[in-house]
């Protein structure tokens, strides 16, 4: 037994000698030219023009894909590869001057023909998101008139095409990579794509022919968790310098050493809504519809749920876009009030509905007290929780539930109410008709236009806007020009440094 | 003549086996609700868009007839595409198995390292408190389940200690160091659960050796216990154990799948785990597929090397089919 207590003995040592000998000396972080950031969605594809995957854009725009413009941290539109544009006064032609100096990352060119090269793949080529193909659809004609200027006619004028132009449908491709999109991207951003390991990590690396401002970091690893507490985890032993989105409120706690820790909270595009079934009954019925949104205590609601982390906004629009009001105060919580409502609709003798909830933390965090709130109003609500995959299929696209719950992350979403065929099914022709000629009018009246269509969802009571999701992002103390607001689909790195390099 | 026809029978149920398994695979994931084209469309899905999309993908044809057409692309050597890249299950696997042959392999080693000895030490003194005690540990570290031991390792080591990284994977051939430290924390907990597993089989190994004649032999002319146990008996043990090892691989390429998930490897569990969710059937399909095999090719090694090792086996008139 001896030589083999002595073996083990031996083996213990080994072990922990490796794993001191491991141990990383001084605190890992963002020093250097590294910088590793961690994310929660996992991209299937590299091509954000033909697929819808958020994590896509996360990574690539701005960073490796450039647009000609862009939007900045305020939600401002900005010049990118075209440094100024002009706008004729019907509003139809626009007319872009692009960078002389632009090139891509193959060392070509950014030139006139390209541009126009771009717009039409995303018009032309089939396998182009639906999504992309609609923000598009308004170019008439676009043109190179010389090798730097680009001219783009559309066939009415529209505010948002431009605001469009500066996501994944305008993205400037160099024409010589086309073909290899999903796995090789061919940008003219500060950052190209190095290594692609599937389901796991992005790593962007320096650009060394940026024609701009370079790149700060020498390498920029996007690391995917599936599970957040792993990527919360990963942040506390040091192996990551940025969480781009804490997933779990409830893990703020976790990151209070300043030391070690800054924690940047702000707001996002991504409006919680207890979505109806508008033209089904019981939800036909606006009285219903109001009824919930009195019997719902959305304060509560969201300091259970989401650890009171968020913003309560009672329609469809973020604080960022132009034409946001407070209209969290459109609904008190008013049980008594919410009884009458029901009452008056016929259903004083009580209701049951179905809650058809995807098994997301927010959807199922949520339903617990919302059953309970409205069994207080007469309301028998049924829950049946389904995996995303089935959501989709189910609720998205064949409409079959009466209430859901979904956290609506696209930029300037409220324009979906205006279309009846879209899950909710909210048909409301003033509405319509409102968000048309907003998308037409000049910039100001599309912001009273556009005031006026969010008064008039929560007026209808369309959905109850339980709340906005925060942005919030956890970085280590050296890193400054993180934004607080998440606006776009981009994680912006060319904001980001470190002040330790 | 008896042995060539045993063989090929055992061949033939292995075979058998795994058309079973292939059926009741494909079935049951085509029968889970939610589809790909609609997960590939995500929010951007229109019914006609979806519909368009099965079609490429040739999800319209009967459930029967996909899986004649998988079943017959398996023979030809083609394991399936990615509905959502359209890449060859064969090149997306390639990367993930070195992860994960990394970490069952690693956790296996792990796992005789402990158990081994220890089981040795539990069988010598089974009667004293010592080996009872080993026991009880080891009937306790039976009921801990893998991803269990791997958080309570990581909210240990990695988060309050910060001695070694919480997760993720380094490929060997890009940073060794790094690669081992990432791994140590997924093998002790994959290594813990078996090597309690294995202690107790180790023990009875080593229990039935001591009573045999040649070690009473050996203790006869003047060997002491241990030695005696050493040079005699460990061989004896080994064939048992062996056996046992065989076997509880396919339980420790489960465990894998978990550990995967919980320490963030990019092997063929988390692969699993994703595209399932994603219904990525094809690669779900093939996956599972692979496990199955390498399964039932280990119980079919196991049962031919004890046709080899047992003569009496070989006589065809026994039981072969363990």
């Amino acid at each position: 037994m001896r030589p083999m207590r002595r073996a083990l003995c031996a083996l213990m040592l080994l072990v922990l000698v490796l794993a001191s000998a491991c141990t990383r000396t001084g605190e890992a972080s963002g020093a250097g030219a590294d910088l590793r950031v961690g994310a929660t969605a996992i991209p299937d594809s590299m091509d954000p023009t033909t697929n819808s995957a958020a994590a896509i854009p996360q990574a690539l725009l701005y960073n490796v894909y450039e647009t000609l413009v862009k939007l900045d941290g305020d939600g401002n539109i900005r010049p990118l590869l075209a440094k100024e544009w002009s706008v004729s006064a019907d509003r139809l032609t626009y007319t872009f001057t692009l960078q002389s100096n632009a090139k891509f990352a193959s060392g070509d060119p950014v030139t006139a023909q390209d541009v126009v090269d771009s717009i039409q793949r995303i018009q032309t080529d089939s396998s182009v998101t639906p999504v992309n193909k609609s923000q598009m659809s308004v170019v008439q004609t676009v043109t190179a008139t010389n090798s730097t200027t680009v001219t783009v006619v559309l066939k009415q004028p529209s505010n948002n095409w431009l605001y469009w132009m500066t996501s994944t449908a305008g993205i400037i491709i160099d024409p010589s990579g086309f073909a290899n999109l999903a796995t090789t991207p061919a940008g003219s951003g500060p950052y190209v794509l190095k290594q692609w390991n599937k389901g796991d990590s992005v790593v962007l690396a320096k650009n060394p022919s940026y024609w701009g401002t370079p790149g700060r970091f020498d390498t920029v690893t996007f690391k995917y968790f599936a599970d957040p507490n792993a990527e919360n985890a990963a942040m506390l032993s040091g192996d990551l310098d940025v969480i781009s989105e804490l997933a779990a409120p409830q893990a703020l706690s976790q990151f209070s050493d300043t030391s070690r820790f800054q924690v940047i909270t702000g707001t996002t595009n991504g409006e919680v809504v207890l979505g109806f079934n508008d033209s089904k009954a019981p939800f036909n019925n606006v009285a219903v519809r109001q009824a919930i949104c009195y019997g719902i205590d959305r304060k509560a609601l969201l300091d259970t749920v989401w650890a009171g982390q968020g913003t309560l906004i009672g329609s469809m629009v973020p604080p960022t876009d132009p034409w946001y009001q407070d209209l969290s105060g459109a609904y008190p919580y008013d049980p008594d009030k919410a009884k009458q409502l029901l009452a008056s609709a016929g259903f004083g003798s009580g209701l049951t509905v179905t809650l058809t909830v995807p098994t997301l933390p927010y959807a199922t965090g949520s339903e617990q007290l919302i059953v309970s709130e409205l069994a207080q109003i007469g309301i028998t609500v049924k829950v049946n929780e389904i995996d995303f995959s089935r959501w989709l299929d189910q609720v998205f696209t064949q409409g079959d539930y009466q209430m859901t719950i979904m956290d609506h992350v696209e930029p300037r979403d409220i324009v979906k109410w205006a279309d009846p065929t879209y899950y909710w099914h909210y048909n409301n022709a003033d509405f319509q008709k409102l968000v048309a000629q907003a998308d037409q009018a000049t910039p100001e009246d599309q912001v009273t236009m556009m005031e006026q269509a969010a008064k008039m969802l929560s007026d209808d009571a369309a959905a109850d806007f339980l709340w906005l999701m925060p942005s919030i992002v956890i970085a280590t103390p050296d890193l400054t020009g993180i934004p607080k607001n998440q606006i776009g689909l981009s994680f912006d790195l060319t904001t980001i440094a470190s002040r330790n390099s | 003549m008896k042995l060539t026809r045993v063989v090929l029978a055992r061949l033939g149920t292995f075979v058998l086996s795994l058309l079973v398994a292939s059926l009741i695979v494909f079935l049951l994931l085509n029968l889970l609700p939610g589809n790909v084209a609609q997960v590939i469309l995500g929010s951007s899905a229109t019914p006609s868009a979806i519909a368009t999309l099965r079609q490429q993908l040739g999800l319209d044809e009967p459930v029967m007839l996909r899986y004649v057409h998988w079943l017959f692309g398996l023979f030809r050597g083609d394991f399936g595409t990615s509905a959502f890249t359209g890449e060859s299950l064969g090149s997306l696997v390639a990367p993930k198995l070195g992860v994960t042959v990394s970490l069952v392999v690693g956790g296996m080693v792990l796992a005789v390292l402990v158990a081994v000895p220890v089981g040795m030490f539990a069988a010598m003194h089974r009667r004293q408190a010592g080996g009872q005690i080993v026991s009880g540990i080891s009937e306790f570290g039976m009921s801990i389940p893998a991803f269990l031991a791997g958080i309570a390792l990581v909210m240990v080591f990695a988060v309050r200690l910060r001695w070694l990284p919480a997760n993720g994977y380094t490929p060997l051939t890009d940073d060794p160091l790094d690669w081992l430290r990432r791994l140590i924390l997924p093998w002790v907990s994959l290594a813990l659960v078996q090597a309690a597993v294995l202690v107790r089989y180790v023990r009875n190994a080593f229990i039935d050796v001591l009573g045999e004649d040649y070690l009473r032999t050996a203790r006869s002319v003047g060997w002491r216990r241990r030695p005696a146990l050493m040079r005699h008996g460990l061989r004896n043990a080994a064939l048992q154990i062996v056996t046992v090892l065989g076997l509880q691989l396919s339980a420790l390429l489960v465990g894998a799948v978990v550990i995967e998930n919980v320490f963030v490897l990019p092997g063929l569990g988390s692969m699993l785990v994703n595209s399932a969710a994603n219904r990525d059937l094809p690669i779900v399909q093939g996956i599972v597929m692979l496990l199955m095999t390498f399964i039932l090719g280990i119980s079919l090694l196991v049962d031919l090397a004890y046709l080899l090792i047992d003569p009496r086996l070989r006589t065809g008139t026994s039981e072969v089919s363990r």
